[in-house]
């Protein structure tokens, strides 16, 4: 258990949180190396499966992160994007899933400093909260 | 209910000798007691068969999708939402309709009457307030206001909110009904109370999806059950599986969902599948002021945004 580190699946857009995370490692600036990166073409594609999926194959948290409103590529991807995170994560709570399991964030390519930031806030909320237990697939439990 | 029964024949048989539809779809008593099924009558001389009572809970919505020729249908006020939903989405044209309304007073919850009886349902039989229900180990009588589905006790929009015809009288709407407190509930539980609550709510599910035929919502040429690459869930009654399942359902009926009950009743479990969809529905009222299917001159809930949308949770 000691040596238990989460893992996080982040789901970012490609014109911003992407390009930010880059500026930060060519920036050498130090961050955890707990994410494992998708990158999409805007946070408006991102659907609950792409959520469910991660934490079904055993991620311990999900961070979504797109383009500060007003700054979308496509102008309004991300208005829609917020209404459907909204919902999802209510649910997905109701649910019983703990609050911090999945986050989102906005953070621009230029942001960098918050990239840095956010990151480890997102890893040390699931690092508190552990291995992640609910929409897990483990094998078939057996009575 | 036989007014009702009599009024709808009557429009359909005119409906159906003017030409002005060629088909009407309602319901007719079902084979097996406290059921009925959807009905489909395209010759005037065939009405006879249309009924309506207290056990006509599925969504004839449902039947309207993608149709080519005119199309009368019987709606109670939950219906007619759903044919907003079908109006807005591009399912069907309004002009394609002749909507017969229905001022509704509720269906009966089949689940609750077998529970409170104790075993099958022989035979029923529906009085004005009441319901005679015979059984293997006797007779008992119900009030049908005690027995009505948790949608129907709840429910403020009965009478249908796009018509063409009325069968009858409006009824009057409910007032300060409370449809979120047993959401509220579950809100006040702790995590690991609430994945206990749902795992047992859930659990004897069988997968057999009638809650997602039921709704007139799921319309995908392939839903995501049934998609392979990639494979979102299981086909299995694992329950990562189930729940998965069963947040999807209720995701994509977001800012949709009428809370007509046609899932619950269609359930062979008797498992109440609106517990999650609820939870979207009184978020979509909290959050934006949205009830579904109201209107045809509004979009739903996530085919719109405001510059100001609520978005603490977004670091
Ligand atoms: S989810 Fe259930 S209550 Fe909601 S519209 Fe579909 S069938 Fe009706
Ligand atoms: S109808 Fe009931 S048993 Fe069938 S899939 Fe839906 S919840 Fe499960
Ligand atoms: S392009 Fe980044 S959120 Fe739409």
């Amino acid at each position: 258990m000691s040596d238990w580190e989460p893992k996080i699946v982040s789901f970012f857009c490609n014109w911003c949180t992407y390009g930010a995370a880059d500026l930060a490692g060519v920036s050498r600036m130090e961050h955890p190396p707990n994410t494992r990166v998708i990158r999409l073409p805007c946070s408006g594609r991102v659907s609950p499966k792409f959520i469910l999926a991660a934490l079904r194959q055993g991620a311990d948290g999900v961070w979504v992160s797109g383009c500060h409103p007003g700054d979308c590529h496509y102008i309004e991807g991300n208005y829609y994007a917020r209404r459907k995170f909204n919902l999802m994560k209510n649910l997905l709570e109701h649910m019983g899933l703990e609050p911090g399991r999945v986050q989102f964030s906005w953070i621009s390519s230029a942001e960098s400093t918050k990239y840095v930031q956010v990151i480890n806030e997102v890893i040390e909320t699931v690092r508190k909260l552990g291995p992640a237990k609910d929409f897990v697939k483990d094998k078939p439990k057996v009575d | 209910m036989l007014e009702y029964t009599n009024k709808i024949q009557e429009i359909a048989k005119k409906i159906l000798s003017e030409g002005k539809v060629d088909m009407v779809i309602g319901f007719r008593k079902g084979t097996i007691p406290m059921m009925s099924e959807p009905c489909f009558v395209t010759d005037a001389d065939g009405v006879g068969e249309l009924s309506f009572d207290s056990n006509c809970g599925s969504n004839l919505a449902n039947y309207i999708m993608d149709r080519k020729e005119k199309i009368g249908i019987v709606a109670k006020g939950c219906d007619s939402r759903n044919i907003v939903n079908h109006i807005i989405e591009n399912k069907i044209k309004r002009e394609q309709l002749y909507i017969i309304g229905i001022p509704c007073r509720g269906m009966v919850d089949r689940h609750a009457v077998g529970a409170a009886l104790g075993g099958e349902i022989l035979e029923a039989v529906e009085n004005a307030d009441s319901l005679v229900v015979k059984g293997v180990d006797g007779e008992a009588t119900y009030s049908l206001v005690d027995m009505l589905q948790d949608n129907c006790k709840t429910c403020t929009h009965r009478n249908p909110v796009i018509v063409d015809e009325m069968v009858a009288d409006k009824v009057e709407e409910q007032q300060d009904t409370n449809p979120y407190e047993d959401v509220k509930k579950i809100e006040a539980l702790s995590p690991e109370e609430k994945t206990a609550y749902f795992d047992e709510l859930l659990s004897p599910c069988i997968r057999c999806y009638a809650c997602r035929n039921a709704c007139p919502l799921c319309y995908c040429p392939t839903c995501f059950v049934d998609e392979s690459r990639p494979q979102w869930l299981g086909k299995s009654q694992d329950i990562t599986d189930v729940k998965t399942f069963h947040f999807l359902r209720a995701y994509h009926c977001s800012g949709r969902c009428t809370e007509c009950g046609a899932c619950e009743n269609a359930c062979p479990m008797g498992i109440k599948v609106r517990q999650l969809t609820k939870k979207l529905n009184m978020d979509c009222l909290e959050t934006w002021g949205w009830e579904a299917g109201l209107t045809v001159d509004a979009r739903p809930a996530l085919d719109q945004y405001n510059l100001n949308d609520p978005e603490e949770f977004i670091k």
